[in-house]
């Protein structure tokens, strides 16, 4: 069905470096151009520029957008400073999520305040089906979907700094992590932000569409004599798991509440109510059910999502619901809910299609990058 | 000596054979195929059967896993494995470079005639990959 898929503004370029496509939440996607290890370490030493053009983003814009993204979201928009960027999660009102989302408090050059929310792929229909009935109760408030009119570029790892430092109008080195702010790359505007999902300092690019190319050559330029590599979707897995950073449909999704995902930091509970936050709160006072663990399983051979996970006597506690080898460490890993009362096991196992391979838990992240 | 991958057979699973008949026996070595080994990109486990397994064509026989993906080894012909290319687990970046010689994962005894007649020749093979790609 591939001409029933949607395309970014960077697909000819991807298909003329040579790159995999695969379908992704309704795009074709690059997963890998040579090797997903290779693209990985890029990441990690030099700097990987990732379309990631498929995520959603809603621009919410006029009186009370913040009132709004308050009621819609599990962390606190009202209190955030002009340039702030933060983590939250959409919920339903049993406590489920919906969908995890960076929201930015930005301004034009023409002073005009708004927000952006960046959205899942895979949810951006299920968010705006959400949002709008919701919006009703905030007449003065507009919601536009502005994925298809712009393109998203993620340049993430330790020399992103030094690059783009060189390209756009403003310094973006001087945004501190998670903020956010406009500025112009060859005359054009970029909305800059200070975040990324890889684990690395970085900055996640959203430009015009009909800019997307050029900025992105032009970022492939300047890095070029310091290592740049275009990645494609495989490594983003690879690097966001060694990071132990939620993927919706893995660790997320509507069974999960957010005090289970250890996602407890992204909940303003205190002096406010949004949807779901009475279930949250009273799942947050007893304990949640299960918990997010990251496991490290013996040997080389990875264990995948969906594997079960047991203890040492062979008691099925919980499921693996991201894994795989990780090219940094050099050995499989592994993140899995159990069951509370298991959480702190010395050791468990996972049962491999039928082989049962002891692991060990290991705090989370499993990659942290060094200090600077 | 050499393998020469044109006058080697071939599984639509990307498993290659090469049959060596003597008086009393046929010995089959099995492998995958360069073309199986570019599509799986950065191989890093490899699941080998025991010595003295008995298999049948189309049995899965081990399992290679790249980093995204894990994919089955399906035996392409009937017969008793009576040797394992052990050192290639922890070796996998080689079969890269040598997917014929070096790469070589199981040898089979073969009983009967069974699965060979549907291995392909190496030129239909590369139209299936062609086909494929």
């Amino acid at each position: 069905m591939t001409d029933s898929l949607a395309s970014t503004p960077l697909d000819g370029w991807h298909r003329s470096a040579g790159a995999k496509m695969v379908p992704f939440a309704g795009y074709s996607m690059p997963i890998q151009y040579s090797s997903i290890v290779a693209e990985h370490q890029a990441c990690r030493t030099s700097a990987a520029l990732f379309d990631v053009s498929h995520m959603g983003r809603l621009k919410f814009e006029g009186n009370g957008s913040e009132d709004l993204l308050d009621h819609l979201l599990t962390r606190r928009v009202s209190d955030m400073p002009m340039g702030r960027v933060r983590y939250g999660l959409i919920c339903d009102e049993n406590g489920g999520v919906l969908d995890d989302v960076l929201v930015s408090n930005l301004e034009t050059p023409s002073q005009k305040r708004f927000h952006l929310l960046v959205v899942n792929a895979s949810n951006r229909q299920k968010i705006i089906d959400w949002i709008t009935p919701r919006m009703d109760d905030f007449p003065t408030v507009t919601m536009s979907d502005r994925t298809e009119l712009t393109a998203m570029i993620a340049v993430q790892g330790p020399r992103a700094m030094d690059v783009c430092q060189r390209l756009f109008k403003s310094d973006p080195t001087k945004l501190k992590y998670y903020h956010a702010t406009i500025t112009d790359q060859m005359k054009k505007p970029v909305i800059v932000s200070r975040t990324g999902y890889t684990g690395e300092d970085g900055f996640e690019l959203v430009v015009r569409a009909e800019e997307a190319n050029r900025v992105w050559e032009n970022l492939m330029l300047v890095g070029r004599d310091v290592g740049f590599t275009a990645a494609g979707l495989g490594a983003r897995d690879t690097l966001r798991m060694e990071a132990a950073m939620p993927l919706y449909g893995h660790e997320l999704d509507e069974t999960i509440d957010p005090i289970s995902a250890g996602l407890s930091f992204a909940c303003n509970l205190k002096d406010r109510s949004f949807i779901g936050s009475d279930a949250i709160a009273k799942i947050a006072a007893g304990g949640p059910s299960r918990v997010r663990i990251g496991l490290l399983p013996d040997g080389k051979r990875p264990a995948r999502d969906g594997l079960d996970v047991l203890t040492p006597e062979g008691k099925k506690i919980g499921t693996i619901t991201s894994g795989g080898p990780s090219p940094t460490l050099d050995r499989p890993i592994a993140m899995a809910y159990v069951d509370a009362e298991f959480a702190n096991l010395p050791s468990y196992q996972i049962d491999i299609r039928g082989k049962m391979v002891p692991a060990t838990p290991t705090a989370l992240p499993f990659y942290k990058r060094p200090a600077h | 000596m050499s393998r020469d991958p044109s006058k080697l057979l071939y599984a639509e699973t990307h498993e290659w054979v090469d049959l060596v008949t003597d008086a009393d026996q046929s010995i089959a070595t099995i492998g995958i195929s360069a073309f199986a080994i570019e599509q799986l990109n950065d191989l890093v486990y490899m699941d080998l059967p025991e010595v003295g397994k008995s298999l049948t064509a189309g049995d899965e026989f081990g399992e290679v896993e790249s980093v995204k993906a894990v994919s089955p080894l399906y035996s392409p012909i009937d017969g008793e494995v009576v040797e394992v290319h052990t050192e290639l687990p922890d070796s996998l970046e080689k079969l890269n470079d040598d997917p014929y010689n070096f790469g070589w994962i199981i040898k089979v005894k073969v009983g009967g005639d069974t699965g060979r007649d549907k291995l392909m020749d190496h030129a239909t093979y590369e139209k299936q990959c062609g086909e494929a790609g």
